[in-house]
């Protein structure tokens, strides 16, 4: 087994929460580490932890508000036995979402620019998202947002310029070596290259999240017919 | 069994300590902005302390009583005829108008029984941005129809000691309101303090800020100079917390609060003492703050003197329901 990664500090995100930090650069090894650890810390369900939140390049741990003692020592003590007894394996946590996405062109916004721009044609750009090794990196900026690792180099474009006032929900976008779904209709800067007829966020559902970090994702490009079937969105 | 909505006021929420466990997935706790105020209310009423209470923003509604109902006001001083900080009777067919904010932003109104509203993820606390929780999701508006849990109003308004009339002699202390301006916020050096260049560290600590108008549950904007880092790095994404002070490429910083973003791509420069969240909470557009730094550990002996007088206030006001 590779050795684990020490991590560069905790730091306190005032006096009842602290981040665990592994990198300041978003480094997928060390992402699988902070989603390792965040399970280990979750599995020993502590009374006076109340949220464990894998990072990009770390963990936030939250305290319950009547704790009384240090929360830097607290965390880093706590870090430093999870990481001794060893981590779970990667393979053993998540699970793996399968997202239909419908990339005909009224979903797929920007998908005519990024084919410029990379000079990769749209039906190459669609299959290369399809074909991808997904991981769920971290869950953010909004109820449900999953930001995905994984994305083909190739298709590595930067965020627009001018970020839409309203991206519709469900839309499945691209920026850099990521790719997300918007959960709501929401404000974003990322590439709209396709729309998934599922609701990443529901709070009605038992599993109110579609994604959660560290699950695998799996694209499955569908017609436009079956987008509508599965249509979740009110 | 029911409170009726007269007029709904600025921004009349139901609230109670919000859903925890779920930032993970994005979602923020929520709950009331100043939890404080939120558990004398319920006290006064005889509820649990973390019972479902309307939230009251800066103007408040109109509700009318369908039977006796006891209630109580805590936080902030709203102008109208109701006494703030005790238990009430309120008669059946009654109305209750409350007016502006005179003093704080933020009051909460308890009713004792507690609402009759589905949880939603373990909380009742509505969450606007995701359109759940609380009241169908959203704030109240005029003719919405609360329904209450229990009645058990006049049982618990004849447990009262020194019962006088439809109200009682003494009142709970508020303790989250500003009694001068600016109120001192305490805070701990944020994770990229050391970017922002000695200027902007300075500013910092050394301005009266002026909580701006586009301020809402999400986060406090504070109009002030504006601050400038020392590098323009990207920062990775991360987490957040309450009360965690960002600030984005127009210098401006926010102070996240109760429907805060799980995670944030704007450097930290402060984290404001959790005991001081609910003080700020009281805060109105146009009040005024100045940042103290101080250490964790002071911090921490904030949080716990304040939790302290919090729960003396509250064996004071069990006390008086004979408990």
């Amino acid at each position: 087994m590779a050795r684990l990664p020490k991590p560069l500090g905790v730091v306190p995100l005032g006096d009842l929460a602290v981040y665990v930090e592994f990198s300041r650069t978003l480094d997928l090894e060390v992402n699988s580490v902070a989603q390792r650890l965040a399970a280990a810390i979750v599995a020993r369900a502590l009374p006076w932890i109340r949220d464990v939140v894998p990072a990009l390049g770390g963990v936030a741990l939250h305290f319950e508000p009547g704790y009384e003692g240090d929360v830097r020592l607290a965390a880093a003590e706590l870090v430093e036995q999870c990481m001794k007894k060893g981590l779970p394996d990667a393979d053993d946590l998540g699970r793996e979402v399968e997202v239909p996405v419908c990339y005909d062109a009224e979903f797929a916004l920007d998908l005519p620019e990024v084919s410029q721009r990379l000079k990769i044609s749209p039906e190459e750009i669609i299959k290369r998202h399809v074909k991808g090794e997904y991981r769920v990196l971290m869950v953010g900026f909004a109820p449900g947002h999953p930001y995905i690792g994984g994305l083909d180099p190739k298709l590595a474009v930067p965020r627009r310029a001018a970020p839409r006032a309203l991206v519709p929900a469900g839309s499945v976008a691209i920026a850099n070596q990521q790719t997300v779904v918007y959960p709501y209709a929401i404000s974003g800067g990322w590439n709209v290259i396709g729309r998934t007829p599922l609701a990443a966020f529901d709070a009605a559902r038992a599993r109110p999240s579609l994604f959660s970090p560290g699950d695998r994702v799996v694209f499955r490009a569908v017609e436009r017919r079956e987008f509508v079937d599965l249509l979740e969105h009110k | 069994m029911s409170i009726r909505v007269l007029r709904p006021g600025l921004l009349t929420t139901v609230q109670d300590r919000g859903r925890h466990g779920h930032q993970h997935v994005g979602l923020c706790p929520g709950g009331a902005m100043d939890p404080v105020s939120l558990a004398l209310a319920n006290a006064l009423v005889g509820n649990p302390p973390g019972a479902a209470a309307l939230e009251i923003t800066v103007i408040g509604p109109e509700l009318e009583f369908e039977r006796d109902t006891l209630v109580a006001i805590c936080g902030a001083e709203f102008q109208g005829a109701f006494p703030h900080n005790r238990p009430v009777l309120a008669r059946a067919g009654s109305k209750l108008s409350v007016g502006r904010a005179a003093r704080g932003a933020r009051a909460y109104l308890a009713a004792a029984g507690g609402f009759a509203i589905e949880p939603v993820l373990g909380s009742r606390s509505t969450y606007l941005p995701g359109r759940f929780g609380g009241f169908e999701g959203r704030a109240l508006r005029h003719g919405d129809l609360l329904v209450l849990a229990e009645d058990v109003s006049r049982e618990r308004f004849a447990r009262l000691k020194r019962k006088n009339g439809a109200s009682v002699r003494w009142s709970a202390p508020p303790l989250t309101l500003p009694d001068r301006e600016p109120i001192v916020v305490h805070a701990i050096e944020g994770q990229h303090y050391a970017s922002f260049d000695s200027t902007a560290q300075r500013a910092f600590f050394d301005t009266v800020w002026r909580v701006a108008p586009e301020s809402n549950r999400m986060g406090f904007r504070l109009a002030g100079p504006p601050l400038v880092r020392a590098t323009d790095d990207e920062i990775l994404s991360g987490p957040t917390c309450l009360g965690s002070v960002q600030v984005p490429p127009s210098g401006v910083p926010i102070v996240l609060m109760a429907d805060h973003q799980t995670t944030g791509g704007y450097p930290r420069i402060a984290e404001v003492a959790a005991a001081d969240v609910p003080r700020v909470a009281q805060l109105a557009p146009g009040a005024t703050l100045h940042f103290a730094l101080c250490s964790l550990d002071t911090a921490r002996e904030l949080r716990r003197d304040a939790s302290l007088r919090l729960e003396s206030a509250l064996r004071s006001i069990s006390w008086e329901f004979g408990k």
